[in-house]
Order: C-alpha cells, then sequence, then structure tokens
C-alpha cells in the first residue's frame, strides 16, 4: 500500500499534465511548437499590468457566473440556461443604458438593478418550466438561444443605431452609464467589489443557512428531502432564481465595463464556461475562484496566441476543455483504485 | 402546405433523422449521450476534411462515423466504467467537439468540396406524387428511409431489440436472463454514436456542403428534444424532424411575403426553440395529464398514446449488481 499512497499524493496533477500533452501533440500536428504558443498564452496575461488587469476584467463575470452555479448544483439542478440568463442581464442593463440618462451613481445602480431582474427573470421561466416537466438541460438552451435571438433582434431593430442597418452593436452608451474603468483598461474596481461581495452572499447561503443545508439535502436525495418536508418546487424555485440574479449580474458588469454597447455576441459562452469551471472545480467553493481565474488566463492569452501563431484563439478552449474532461474522467484516485481492483476480481458483465 | 416541395424537405430532414435514431438507440439501452451537439460538429468537420483530402465522400462518412463512436465510448465508459454523470461528461464533450471541430478544421473552412451525387432510382422515380419525393434523391437519403424502418423493426419487433430494451428498462431483471448488460451498453452507445457522427458528415457532405465554424451548432439539441418528442420511437422522431423542417420551409415561403424579411428571418430562428418547448411542454407536461384525465373515456387511451410519452426506466441509471 505504500506504493499507492505515493501515487495517491501525485495524481491530481497527472490529469492536468495529460492534458497539457495533449494540447501540446495537437499544437506539434500544426507545426507550433508547444513553448512557444503557451509562451504567447503566457505573455498575453502577464507581459503588461493592463494586460493582467483584462484577464481580471474576463475573471468577474466568469466568477458571477460559476457562484451562482455552486448553489444550483447544491440543489441538483444541471442550470444550463446561465448562458442564457447572462444575456438577458445584460440585456436589462442595456436598456436602462439606452433609455435614462441620470447622475452616473443613480444610473449605475439602475443598470445593475435591470441587469439582476432580468437574469432572475429568465432564470424563473426555466424554474417554471421545470415545474411543468420540462427538464431544466432543455429549457434552459431554448431559453439560451432564445436569448440570442432576442438580442440579434434588438439590434437590427428597436435598439438599431440612428445611422441605421448595423447588425454589430447598438451606439456606445453615454460616459455615464458605464462601469468606472481603471486607466486605460476596461477593468472596473467596483466590478470586483460587487463580484466579491456576491460569492460571500454564496458562502453564507451554501455554508451558514438553513437554505443551503435544504438545497443540498434536494440535491443528495430528493426522496428523503420530500419526507423531510422540503419542498422540491420551492427551493428549485429560489436556487434558479438566485443563481440567475448573478448571472444577471455577471451579464450586466460585462457590458458596462468589457463593452460600453450592446452587441451580437455579448456573452460569447461565459455562461457555458462557467460551467466548466464549475465542475473541474468538484463543486468546490473556494476552489471555484480560483479554477475561474485561470479560464480566465488562459482565454485571455489565447487573444496573443491567436496574433502571434495565426492559429485560432479556440485552443485555449481545447486546453481548458481537455482538462476538464480528464479531471472529471480521472481525477478522482479512489475511482481508478477501485477501476483495477474490480478488473481482476469480476466476470465480465 | 402541401405545395410544398417535399422532396427538399426529406433531404433537409434525413440528417436530423439519422441523429434521432442514433441518440434513440442510445437512449433506449440506458445511456444519454448528450454530447450529440459538440459529436455532431466534430464529425461534420472530420467528415468533409476526410473526404475532402480523399476525394470521397464515402472515405468522409466513414471517418465521422468513427468519430461519433468514439465520443460515445468516451460518455459510455464514464458511466459504465467510472460512474460518472453522464449529464456532465455528455456536456464537457459538447463544448469540446466544437472547440476541436473550430481548431482542427480551422484550414478548411469555406471550400468546395466532395459531395453525395444525385442517384434516382429507374422506374420508382416516374411514380406520380411519391416517385419525385422518394426515389429521385441521392444515396443519403435511401440509407436514411432504409435506417428508419430498420431501427424500427430492431428495436420493437427483433429478439436483439427485446434484449436492448429490457437494457434500458430493466437492467437488473436484463442482467438476471443472461443479457450482457454492459456489452450491450457500449455497443448501442457506439452505434448510435456512430450514426451521429454520420448525421454530422451528411450536413458537411450533402445538405450543407463545406465546413465552417459552428457549422452545425444547434441542432444537435433539437436532434435531442425530438427524441423525446418522439416517445423513443425512430419512426415517430422522423416524423417530429418532418413537421418541424416542414413547418419551417412553409413558414419560409407564405410568411415572409406578408411579414417582410427580417421578422420572417427572427421567427424561423425562433421557431425550432419555440417548438422545442411547447413540444416537451405537452408531451411531458402535466397539463397533458389532467387534460387526458378529463377527456372522454373512449379517447383517454389514443390521446395518451398520442400526447403523452416516458423514457425508458433506468435511462442514465447504473446497474446495481448485487
Amino acid at each position: 500500500m505504500k506504493g499507492w499512497a505515493w501515487l495517491e499524493r501525485i495524481w491530481p496533477s497527472v490529469p492536468i499534465l495529460s492534458a497539457l500533452a495533449l494540447t501540446s501533440l495537437l499544437l506539434l500536428a500544426f507545426g507550433t511548437s508547444p513553448v512557444v504558443a503557451f509562451g504567447a498564452i503566457w505573455e498575453g496575461v502577464f507581459s503588461t499590468p493592463e494586460r493582467m488587469l483584462t484577464a481580471l476584467a474576463f475573471w468577474i463575470p466568469l466568477l458571477l457566473s460559476a457562484a451562482g452555479l455552486l448553489v444550483t448544483f447544491q440543489a441538483g439542478l444541471w442550470n444550463i440556461g446561465i448562458e442564457g440568463q447572462f444575456i438577458l442581464g445584460a440585456l436589462g442593463a442595456s436598456w436602462v443604458a439606452l433609455s435614462l440618462h441620470l447622475p452616473a451613481p443613480l444610473q449605475i445602480t439602475l443598470e445593475i438593478l435591470a441587469g439582476i431582474a432580468a437574469g432572475a427573470l429568465w432564470a424563473g421561466v426555466a424554474a417554471l418550466l421545470k415545474r411543468w416537466g420540462v427538464h431544466e438541460i432543455f429549457g434552459g438552451l431554448a431559453l439560451n438561444n432564445l436569448a440570442i435571438i432576442l438580442t440579434n433582434y434588438l439590434i437590427a431593430g428597436p435598439w438599431q443605431p440612428p445611422e441605421g442597418g448595423s447588425f454589430r452593436g447598438t451606439v456606445p452608451f453615454h460616459e455615464d452609464a458605464i462601469l468606472p474603468l481603471l486607466g486605460s483598461t476596461r477593468f472596473s474596481p467596483l466590478s470586483l467589489v460587487l463580484a466579491a461581495f456576491a460569492f460571500g452572499l454564496v458562502v453564507l447561503a451554501l455554508r451558514n443557512s438553513a437554505w443551503g443545508l435544504r438545497l443540498k439535502a434536494l440535491g443528495r436525495n430528493p426522496r428523503s428531502a420530500f419526507l423531510l418536508g422540503v419542498s422540491s418546487n420551492r427551493e428549485a424555485l429560489l436556487a434558479m432564481l438566485f443563481c440567475g440574479a448573478l448571472a444577471g449580474l455577471g451579464g450586466a458588469v460585462r457590458v458596462l465595463s468589457w463593452f460600453d454597447s450592446l452587441r451580437q455576441s455579448i456573452s460569447g459562452g461565459i455562461g457555458y464556461l462557467a460551467l466548466m469551471v464549475v465542475i473541474l472545480a468538484g463543486f468546490r467553493l473556494y476552489l471555484t475562484p480560483l479554477v475561474a481565474l485561470f479560464f480566465a488566463s488562459v482565454l485571455s492569452g489565447s487573444i496573443v496566441l491567436q496574433l502571434r501563431t495565426q492559429l485560432h484563439s479556440s485552443l485555449g478552449d481545447i486546453l481548458t476543455g481537455v482538462m476538464v474532461l480528464f479531471v472529471l474522467l480521472f481525477g478522482d484516485f479512489a475511482r481508478i483504485r477501485n477501476l483495477f481492483k474490480s478488473r481482476g476480481s469480476k466476470e465480465d458483465v | 402546405m402541401f405545395d410544398l416541395n417535399w422532396a427538399t424537405v426529406l433531404l433537409q430532414s434525413a440528417p436530423l433523422i439519422i441523429a434521432v435514431c442514433g441518440e434513440t438507440i442510445s437512449e433506449r439501452v440506458g445511456v444519454v449521450n448528450l454530447s450529440l451537439d459538440g459529436s455532431m460538429l466534430i464529425s461534420a468537420m472530420t467528415g468533409f476534411v476526410a473526404a475532402y483530402l480523399s476525394g470521397s465522400a464515402l472515405v468522409g462518412f466513414l471517418a465521422a462515423a468513427a468519430v461519433g463512436a468514439f465520443f460515445a465510448f468516451i460518455v459510455a465508459y464514464g458511466s459504465l466504467a467510472l460512474r460518472l454523470s453522464q449529464v456532465a461528461v455528455g456536456f464537457v464533450l459538447t463544448l469540446l467537439g466544437d472547440s476541436l471541430s473550430a481548431f482542427l478544421g480551422q484550414d478548411f473552412t469555406r471550400l468546395p468540396g466532395p459531395w453525395v451525387p444525385k442517384l434516382p432510382i429507374p422506374v420508382l422515380k416516374d411514380l406520380p406524387v411519391i416517385g419525385p419525393v422518394f426515389f429521385n434523391q441521392d444515396a443519403m437519403v435511401y440509407f436514411t428511409l432504409l435506417l428508419v424502418a430498420a431501427t424500427y423493426w430492431w428495436i420493437f419487433k427483433s429478439r436483439p431489440g427485446l434484449e436492448l430494451r429490457s437494457t434500458g428498462e430493466r437492467p437488473e431483471a436484463a442482467f438476471a436472463r443472461g443479457v450482457h448488460v454492459r456489452r450491450l451498453r457500449y455497443l448501442y452507445a457506439m452505434v448510435g454514436g456512430a450514426l451521429i457522427g454520420i448525421a454530422g458528415a451528411a450536413y458537411s457532405l450533402d445538405v450543407k456542403i463545406g465546413w465552417a465554424e459552428g457549422h452545425t451548432r444547434g441542432l444537435g439539441w433539437i436532434a435531442l428534444a425530438v427524441v423525446i418528442f418522439g416517445g423513443w420511437s425512430p419512426l415517430r422522431g422522423a416524423l417530429g424532424v418532418l413537421l418541424l423542417v416542414g413547418v419551417r420551409s412553409w413558414i419560409g415561403i407564405y410568411l415572409q411575403p406578408t411579414a417582410g424579411a427580417d421578422s420572417t428571418v427572427v421567427i424561423l430562428n425562433a421557431l425550432p426553440w419555440l417548438l422545442m418547448l411547447v413540444v416537451l411542454l405537452v408531451v411531458s407536461g402535466k397539463f397533458t395529464g389532467s387534460l387526458i384525465a378529463n377527456a372522454p373515456p373512449r379517447l383517454k387511451r389514443p390521446l395518451q398514446r398520442l400526447l403523452q410519452v416516458a423514457p425508458p426506466a433506468a435511462l442514465g441509471a447504473d446497474l446495481k449488481e448485487g
């Protein structure tokens, strides 16, 4: 057994190194040196303070969404609809930004509240559909696509710039509508405060509240939760609304700091990425912000990779995706050990 | 509605029908291959690139089938050997398939490549009404028609099909009767995956010829929903696809002059997703149950058969060996 203990200690690095190795092979196949490619990603994140802040600016909406997913996963829900909730948050914030012009503090407060409300609304629809028998994966997916179609419709129709038919985006928001940014970057200190507050709220809800306990009961064993008097409908709805509100906040932050107008691909899959983040973090509370930071770094670094090597920037998604897959499949040492133990003793079933 | 070009509707439906058949087989044996959307993207890319490099569409289809089967194998392995959630593995593969297809296919976008040639069947193609629709098509469409019939027959009428269904409904009972539950789950999940791969290639080599990033994005999810609408029957699933594609073409032709091009595009894009919600609400929702309960007694059974569906009992569940 001594050998096992040694292997168990180093095991968590094995899937991660395998993912790096596989991505390196892919790079070699495309005639690019992995050293150059990973170096470009590194440079894309750490070479200048501006780039580090850019990665942080990417991190915050991702963290907000992932924090919300911790709540829905706790309740045993697969909230794939988070992508749509994020987009609706951006739409809500944009709506206020385009239609009101108030002093900055009031304007921004209203925008953020609108984003939160819109995200929660979309999550509420998914929760209602689930109550009526449509699984949250399918309800969520349909709502994601409807959110994208709604965005495109608004950009090309009612919110079209006055100079006419641009399908790319709305007019830039006025200055008071945008979150205060640090220097010439897209990073807003205010959004960091909001994200820290939101994450604290999630920690409080999941670790220190009776509600968190009820969600856990629901997620682990819906039948016994029901026998204990936990209303699955009510708790599922609340969990979804909570997650949708955080995703909506993320969308609002994204449109009000990363961009300065509503664009066609306003989310670009941040909701789906947040799901990957939480899976890679193994649904663990305190690991989630770190994994989200890692994702944000790799993905914002990949933009430099594309500039430097002419390779498609989806390499970053592949690196993180393969990592999530390998960690999911082989990350749990006990599972792998069982696999080898049972092989000898059991007949083929 | 009836003066639609049904030959085109059938052609455009064919890839989705293949995917629905594949997923139905996989889910009937108890494995949810949620990676369908990503599997289809990566196999559409693989199929096009393989056909482009070899100059043969058949090679493309074979390569795509292999990739689809491989993705299905990962889902099955994660579930059967490692006892992981099929949804989690499938979801990760969906995104990975999407980004891999974008990266690996980056040098092959918007190129002209081989396609499936038309293959009219002599004599039969001259039959009135059905001739032009069914017998003036290409090999992929004939394959689809045969596939639907064969899948239906295999699942519901053959002895191996009985074992297939029992594995998805009562794996413990099937195991006790000497059925190789695990082996069958691997086998049918991979057969289903291969069909999903063929469906991807059917887009890039036939219906939407060529490759570009996100070529079939979203269609896989629609196929997954159609499997539910179809009540896990290939025949009903195929009808569901035909209905969806038919309604879309009908709107494209008849709504455009009255509603204008811009709003028609919005309606056409939103339609599959709205239909997905409505249809799933009807077939698995609670309203239908109360509607049927209040229906006249004579109508109860037919209405139930028409409107309500139930998944295989052990879908996504583990085999408890004891």
